[in-house]
């Protein structure tokens, strides 16, 4: 029976299965990082117990770490108790650390990818909703909580109901200006936030096809904004030509061996999903979001919808998030003055998404008044950008290069938003707060939020010449 | 983790819809090493005030809803991130179920891990609820697990979905890591297969 790419790889990773139960399910890789595990490790002290697989655990500090280069001071008593513990913690049960510093530190979702931890087929989880990023190699990969972050540390498995499937088919080419964050925002913005509840999404299609690795990341990374965990992409020879050669791939004929695995696992043809949503890549736009959840996105040059669209309980939460926001409803966002512009997350900080942003503020200065952090997903991709001389472009345009880290994109390590204040940020979400108490953001690609940077408001790329 | 099998109380009504994870307990207060103590950090950024007095007109803050054990939630409640914190903070408060017409996955599944209940309800029984709360802010709902039964201040009942799986965890207490080392055997046979 043809069989999805999901299938497959649940199927290869199933331990056990009985009626009325929920699966065993084998992890292959299992990605930590300060803030989600130490009541985990606690809970495994308190037990008495080992972690598994300390081979297939790595951790990193991303999450509140600092990113002003010349101090590296730890925000508060807090957090460097955090990151203090992680570091313990991986001492204790011999897990391999990237710690803050280290030439190999970084955002989990970007290091796990560059230091070749991430390949097709696997299973991967991390106590992060943004997991799903890692779906762009045709793995399994989804956020958990701290619960199953100690599971998965003391048995290596996770207790997992089998989920619904649902192809999401992109076909066409995209226009000038229009990039891979336009899509995932287009698609959340047609099924909701909660529209993939339930379901792994796998992106098929001509216009996935069409993307390199990063830009692959960058929907399966936005996968969990539409409800999903997960979301998948079939791996092909861009995938194989990405993860060969990195320092924790398989080499030599363990690599060889490796691609004719990774070959089996594309979606049989004929193989069924359990639903399927269709984008049109050619009739994109850039997207930028209004609201106070990802799902509330329009292209650049539209209109935000009105009151009256609305009834119910959908009308109140869009007359709440306009409230938020500061913004009246049924007028186009273009224009809009901007504060701040981030450039960063495991969204859009990779070295194509800095490359991107660099080709829009070449040149050019930052408009006066708006505060534009530019934070590099890790050190490997500071490094590369700095050999392309991305580093200088933005320094010289007024725009602030940080140390790698989440940064403002979840606003615990300092770099945030002032209340009232606008943003144009290239991370994945505009709840509430989300940037820093009373901050309020518009979601973007790296293109449309340094376009903002240049001219002080929103603004479509595509007019700045 | 702390069994449950039967709970009357009262519900507060937080009628927002696509309530996220960081409105439950913001960022900012996930640098903890622990999981007790998060009560007085839920909805943070809507329970108080810039001055950091309580916000009156709050659901949490107004006196009808002291001591509720139940939360009438809108629909998707809990989407965005995958911390556990959000299930912590709201049992740190002394919520032990919420209603809703749908829960995001990762927020239910950390729920049921920790003796929170996740209900979910058709839209026409959510509306009757919230009225029967507008008008009554003291008006007792029950839940019973076992029966998967909830009944409404009008004595009606209506049955809830729950994964059976977590249903027998939830009534005995029983903790999954437990059940998962139980397989102990299989992991070992499925490592050496896969080796």
């Amino acid at each position: 029976m043809p069989k999805t790419l999901f299938q497959k790889v649940w199927e290869n990773h199933v331990v056990v299965e009985e009626a009325e139960r929920p699966s065993v399910l084998y992890i292959d890789l299992h990605l930590i990082h300060e803030v989600t595990s130490p009541q985990a490790f606690a809970g495994l002290r308190e037990r008495g117990l080992k972690v598994r697989r300390p081979d297939r655990t790595v951790a990193t500090m991303d999450h509140s770490t600092p990113t002003l280069p010349k101090h590296l001071q730890v925000i508060d008593d807090q957090a460097r108790a955090q990151l203090s513990q992680l570091e313990k913690n991986c001492a204790e049960f011999g897990i391999r650390l990237f710690p803050l510093g280290d030439s190999k530190n970084g955002i989990v979702h970007v290091v796990g990818p560059e230091r070749g931890f991430t390949q097709p087929g696997m299973t991967i989880v991390c106590g992060d909703s943004h997991t799903s990023t890692h779906g762009a190699f045709g793995s399994l990969a989804f956020g958990i909580g701290t619960s199953e972050v100690e599971h998965v540390l003391a048995s290596q498995c996770l207790l997992q109901t089998k989920p619904k499937t649902m192809e999401v088919r992109v076909e066409g080419t995209l226009g000038a200006g229009v990039t891979a964050k336009d899509i995932i925002l287009a698609l959340i913005a047609k099924i909701g936030t909660g529209g993939g509840t339930g379901y792994v999404l796998e992106y098929t299609g001509s216009a996935i096809r069409a993307l390199e690795m990063e830009a692959r990341m960058t929907v399966c990374n936005m996968s969990i904004e539409g409800g999903a965990r997960a979301g998948m992409i079939a791996p092909d020879d861009a995938t194989y030509q990405f993860v060969a050669g990195r320092e924790f791939a398989p080499k030599g004929a363990d690599f060889d061996k490796a691609v004719e695995r990774w070959k089996k696992l594309p979606s049989d043809a004929g193989s069924t999903y359990d639903t399927r949503v269709d984008i049109d890549a050619s009739a994109l736009e850039p997207m930028i979001t209004y609201g106070t959840n990802p799902g509330m996105g329009v292209g650049i040059t539209k209109a935000l919808p009105s009151a009256s669209d609305f009834s119910g309980a959908e009308r109140a939460a869009f007359e709440k998030a306009m409230t938020y926001m500061g913004l009246e409803d049924g007028k186009p966002l273009l224009g809009h003055k901007v504060d701040v512009v981030f450039v960063g997350s495991c969204t859009n900080s990779r070295i194509s998404d800095l490359r991107a942003a660099a080709s829009v503020m070449k040149g050019r200065k930052v408009a006066s008044g708006v505060r534009t952090l530019v934070v590099p997903g890790s050190h490997d991709i500071k490094k590369q950008a700095e050999a392309e001389g991305l580093d200088r472009i933005f320094t010289e345009a007024g725009a602030e290069w940080r140390e790698p880290g989440c940064s403002m994109c979840i606003a615990m390590n300092g770099d945030q938003l002032s209340p009232g204040q606008y943003a144009v940020s290239t991370s994945n979400r505009n709840f509430e707060g989300r940037q820093g108490k009373g901050g309020r953001t518009f979601l973007a690609s790296p293109l449309t939020a340094a376009a903002a940077a240049i001219t002080g408001k929103v603004t479509d790329v595509r007019t700045l010449g | 983790m702390a069994s449950f099998t039967t709970l009357t109380s009262h519900a507060a009504l937080l009628s927002a819809e696509n309530v996220d994870t960081d409105q439950i307990i913001p960022a900012r207060f996930l640098k903890t090493l622990d999981k007790n103590g998060l009560g007085k950090q839920l909805f943070f950024d809507w329970r108080y005030l810039p001055d950091g007095k309580d916000n009156p007109d709050f659901v949490l803050n107004k006196p009808e809803a002291q001591g509720a054990q139940i939360l009438i939630a809108g629909d998707n409640f809990g989407c965005g991130s995958s911390r556990e914190h959000a299930p912590w903070s709201l049992m740190g408060w002394g919520l032990r179920a919420v209603i809703s017409t749908s829960f995001a996955d990762i927020f239910k599944g950390n729920s049921l891990k920790n003796g929170l209940l996740p209900i979910v309800v058709d839209a026409a029984t959510h509306a009757k609820l919230v009225a029967a709360v507008k008008a009554n802010p003291q008006a007792q709902l029950s839940i019973d697990l076992a029966k998967t039964e909830l009944t409404l201040p009008d004595g009606s009942k209506v049955t809830f979905p729950i994964d059976n799986f977590a249903q027998h965890c939830l009534l005995n207490g029983i903790d999954q890591l437990g059940y998962i080392l139980s397989f102990d055997d299989k992991i070992k046979a499925y490592e050496a297969a896969h080796a």
